[in-house]
């Protein structure tokens, strides 16, 4: 279990000014969960980390780790880092150059409070190699490994010591686009077999959506939305969120009625629109309609339904193979549209596209 | 409709000999070869000759039996071993420990250090080794006085006239070269290698001895060798105090050879060889460990602030180390320099010496001719030296690095040579070889000029080759198209973006020149005296408090270099 409570960190920057990297923050990671924070790079989701993992002293708030607490600006406790039951992969791998993979893993145990006998630590590196698949290459300098391999290594180096959480800050960053893939699967089964607690950080919306349990958005040292990936991607409460994950089509617009049940209308440039609507909203608001590319229907054919349907044509049409991105002017806006592979459009040729209103979301446009 | 030049092609014409492509890499080799090689050469040669009749050579072994089998040479190697490791170790310990402590540890006012550690990189050697005679003499030093004053010693507790002594004084001096070069290991460290140790349950003092000083290693086997090869170079200290104290090690025994009656130029050119091969293979070891330590290297991510050892308690005994070094190894020598300056003659601190304190030994300096002479060539040697250098070596560069001509590394090569060649075993070749030669300009400041120029082109070849290979290569090929022809580039292209990197390379040649002793030692005589060189003469002679105040304005003419170096940094975008 992870808890952070309004926790507040501050950097001097090159100017001399107080930057709030983390501002505030709090969030609760369940046992066993995988919880992910996402956010573009400088947001603060790695500085959380690192405070969480005892590498930064926070400067408010409240950390607690398996029902101990390891920082509290209240009680003024922090415990460092070396004695958090803490395992950690970096970014870089940080695998020692001038260790073999045995001693690589055999580090924590070898400094451990507790004196633990050769034969010990051969039977739990072995294990902790095992676990990711790395059996066998004990002697091996840890510089002659591959990047996928540098990775497993610290993946089980962060293991072997049997932590009560893991943190893995950007793991899978430095590997090429294939082995992610594959990395994102097995580092997933991995942590579901170990039902160890995880705190995972990316910038990636991939890695987040599909590995965890639970992702928070960051931005600007804010969690702006928290919940599952489902949630977060058909349900973003924010503008910054709908874009940060998927692409979207933007149409700015204003609220003119809303007809209770979580539906309103929304007068844009392309006209009026049925839109689902979040709580708060009132007539007269600006907001933003954002609806995905593969929510939008294209007809060859006027459709016989007229609600959000609009006359437009043909922009570009570009065959993907899995579908066709195909963008429709529609005087004003342009909106990109995913359709299936079979439809075959062309350029300049008049099209309708409706946008059917439970996949339109009105949103407070940000500031 | 204008013309565009087209690129020459790659085969090389040779009916084109006047093509400045290909003119002006063999004019550098020839260049390079004149000041590198034949010196070499002549000293190579002069060690297997004895003069039998004036202008009349013989070629014989015995320079070498001289050199090498006489009673003195069991201890001249032991003294030069002694004093080039164990003082490398000092200086060592002493920068490894101030960088950890500045770059990566909470030490109260550890940001403060940084730039006062490197401050005594501005004293000359010379002053260097007479601000510590001043202090650890055994008859009349400071430090001596005050410490037999406060326990009431009998005699002195320190004498700097013994080996030891020596090892502090040349590891003082050559403390702010470890300490830059150990503060940018830890900078170049990935920082996430210690916070993973930490990750893994490692305390502090685990993760200091288990992982930083495990990944350190084999930068500082190249630092240690390093430094080794420097001081078994150097001859300020052993000229200073080692010779005064009889203890002579490699480069104070050529100096004597020299200095005998008759010069004994076979035995010191003997004595110089031995000294070449010692610091060649001291640098060919060091180029190897530092590619050895290149393979040290994973794979690196995003640059994170470098992580801070919390010291506890124990922080403010790293303070207490750095205030030490700050009181012993940057104030003293400056002070007591500062307060022999106005006294009338040398004598102790105390209310009757304050009282006698005198600014005549500078109103004495104003009219004092030799003075004036050798700050007059020194400028120039300075000024010059700095230009010549870097122009050569900047063209050299460029044919290195971009003109892709069969053979270039050659130049590279010998551009590299002179850094195996000691000062005093530079002066001792040049001797040789100009001494005979058809122009006179031995005895000028122009052998000096030579001589400066020989030794310091390494370091100008340093940061040329830097800023020329951050000069992407289509920049200029892009000057090519535009109709430039291959001088038209160079000048208004090239040159342009290599001014940055030129005028920093130009100010520290500039500095090192200024203060030169271990060449000129040999070389600077009469008329082409140099202020270094002043120095040690005035002082041998006992003139001590106009040394000081000599000295003083020396460093004084150093810092106003500095300070514009400083000022300029801003306007061309120097990296310091």
């Amino acid at each position: 279990m992870i808890e952070v409570k309004e926790l507040v960190k501050t950097f001097i920057d090159g100017t001399g000014t107080q930057v709030k990297a983390v501002d505030h923050v709090s969030f609760k990671v369940e046992e066993g969960r995988f919880y992910t924070l996402l956010g573009p790079s400088g947001c603060g989701k790695t500085t959380t980390l690192r405070c969480i993992a005892g590498l930064e002293k926070p400067n408010e708030g409240e950390i607690n780790v398996s029902e101990g607490t390891v920082y509290s600006s209240v009680s003024g406790a922090f415990i460092p880092a070396y004695k958090r039951e803490i395992g950690m992969v970096f970014q870089s791998y940080a695998i020692w150059p001038h260790l073999t993979v045995m001693e690589n893993v055999a580090f924590p145990m070898r400094v451990s409070k507790e004196k633990i006998s050769n034969e010990e630590i051969r039977k739990r590196v072995g294990e902790a190699l095992d676990q990711v698949e790395m059996g066998g290459l004990e002697d091996r300098m840890a510089t002659q490994l591959s990047g996928g391999q540098q990775q497993r290594l610290a993946l089980a180096r962060a293991l072997v010591r049997r932590p009560k959480v893991l943190l893995l800050d950007e793991p899978l960053s430095n590997l090429d686009a294939k082995l992610r893939e594959r990395m994102r699967m097995e580092l997933r089964e991995l942590q579901r077999r170990l039902q160890i607690t995880t705190l995972y950080v990316t910038h990636d919306q991939l890695e987040a959506l599909s590995m965890s349990n639970t992702i928070a958005v960051m931005s600007s040292g804010v969690i702006v939305q928290q919940g599952g990936p489902r949630e977060i991607y058909d349900h973003p409460k924010t503008q910054f969120v709908a874009q940060f994950i998927g692409s979207t089509n933007q149409i700015s617009g204003q609220l003119t009625a809303s007809a209770g049940e979580g539906l309103g209308k929304v007068q844009t440039p392309i006209g009026e629109l049925s839109c689902s609507l979040l709580n708060g909203l009132s007539p007269g608001a600006s907001v933003v309609v954002v609806v995905r590319p593969e929510s939008i229907v294209v007809h060859r054919e006027k459709p016989a339904e007229s609600t959000n349907v609009i006359e437009g044509k043909i922009a570009t049409a570009m065959f993907l193979g899995e579908y066709v991105d195909c963008s429709i002017d529609l005087g004003k806006v342009t909106l990109q549209t995913h359709q299936s592979h079979a439809l075959q459009v062309r350029r300049g040729q008049p099209v309708w596209v409706e946008l059917p209103a439970g996949e339109c979301l009105a949103l407070p446009a940000d500031a | 409709m204008s013309t565009i030049a087209v690129p020459k092609s790659a085969g090389i014409n040779l009916g084109a000999f006047r093509d400045p492509a290909l003119l002006i890499p063999l004019v550098g080799a020839g260049v390079l070869i004149y000041l590198a090689v034949l010196p070499l050469l002549m000293l190579f040669i002069g060690s297997f000759q004895v003069e039998v009749a004036p202008r009349e050579f013989a070629y014989t072994l015995k320079n070498y039996q001289a050199a090498y089998a006489s009673q003195y040479t069991y201890s001249t190697f032991k003294n030069s071993l002694i004093f080039a490791s164990g003082s490398a170790a000092l200086t060592f310990f002493l920068g490894a420990v101030m960088a950890w402590l500045v770059e990566r540890t909470n030490t109260p006012l550890r940001v403060v250090f940084v730039p006062i550690a490197v401050v005594p990189l501005i004293l000359p050697g010379v002053l260097e080794s007479i601000a510590w005679i001043f202090l650890l003499s055994p008859k009349f030093g400071y430090l001596n006085v005050a410490l037999m004053y406060v326990f009431g010693l009998e005699s002195a507790p320190f004498n700097v006239f013994s080996l030891p002594g020596m090892i502090w004084v040349h590891s003082v001096g050559q403390m702010p070269l470890a300490f830059l070069m150990m503060v940018a290991a830890f900078k170049s460290m990935d920082p996430s290698l210690e916070e993973s140790a930490m990750m893994s349950g490692a305390s502090t003092w685990q993760t200091l001895r288990r992982i930083t000083m495990r990944l350190l290693m084999p930068t500082s086997a190249s630092v240690l060798l390093i430094l080794f090869v420097r001081t078994l170079e150097s001859f300020e200290t052993p000229a200073l105090i080692g010779i005064p104290a009889r203890i002579y090690v490699y480069t104070s025994e050529i100096f004597l050879a020299f200095n005998e009656y008759p010069p004994d130029y076979g035995r010191g050119a003997a004595l110089a060889i031995g000294l070449l091969l010692l610091s060649a293979v001291g640098v060919w070891l060091y180029n190897r460990s530092t590619k050895e330590s290149k393979r040290f290297q994973t794979v690196t991510g995003k640059a994170f602030r470098p992580r801070q050892f919390e010291l506890g308690a124990w922080r403010w005994l790293g303070f207490a180390f750095l205030m030490t070094y700050f009181v012993f190894v940057v104030l003293m020598p400056f002070a007591v320099l500062l307060w022999a300056s106005f006294l009338p003659f040398f004598a102790t601190p105390s209310w009757d010496a304050l009282s006698k304190l005198t600014s005549e030994n500078y109103t004495y300096l104003f009219t004092f001719r030799p003075f004036w002479d050798a700050m007059q060539n020194s400028i120039i040697l300075a000024l010059l030296t700095a230009s010549v250098a870097m122009v050569l070596t900047s063209l050299i560069a460029w044919i290195v690095y971009k003109s892709r001509l069969p053979g270039s590394w050659i130049l590279d090569f010998l551009a590299f040579v002179p850094i195996t060649v000691p000062g005093i075993v530079l002066g001792m070749a040049l001797i040789l070889l100009y001494v005979a030669f058809p122009i006179p300009i031995y005895g000028t400041i122009w052998v000096l000029l030579i001589a400066y120029v020989t030794r310091y082109i390494p370091y100008g070849m340093r940061t040329a080759s830097g800023s020329i290979l951050q000069i992407h290569s289509e920049l200029e090929e892009a000057a090519a198209t535009s109709g430039a022809s291959w001088w038209n580039t160079f000048k208004r292209v090239t040159l342009p973006l290599l001014r940055p990197g030129f005028v920093a390379g130009w100010i520290y040649i500039c500095i090192v020149s200024f203060r030169e002793f271990s060449t000129s030692v040999l070389l600077a005589t009469g008329e082409s005296r140099v202020l270094s060189i002043l120095l040690f003469t005035m002082f041998e002679q006992g003139q001590v408090t106009i040394v000081a105040a000599i000295g003083i304005l020396m460093i004084l003419t150093l810092l106003s270099v500095v300070a514009i170096f400083y000022k300029l940094s801003g306007r061309v975008g120097i990296q310091t």
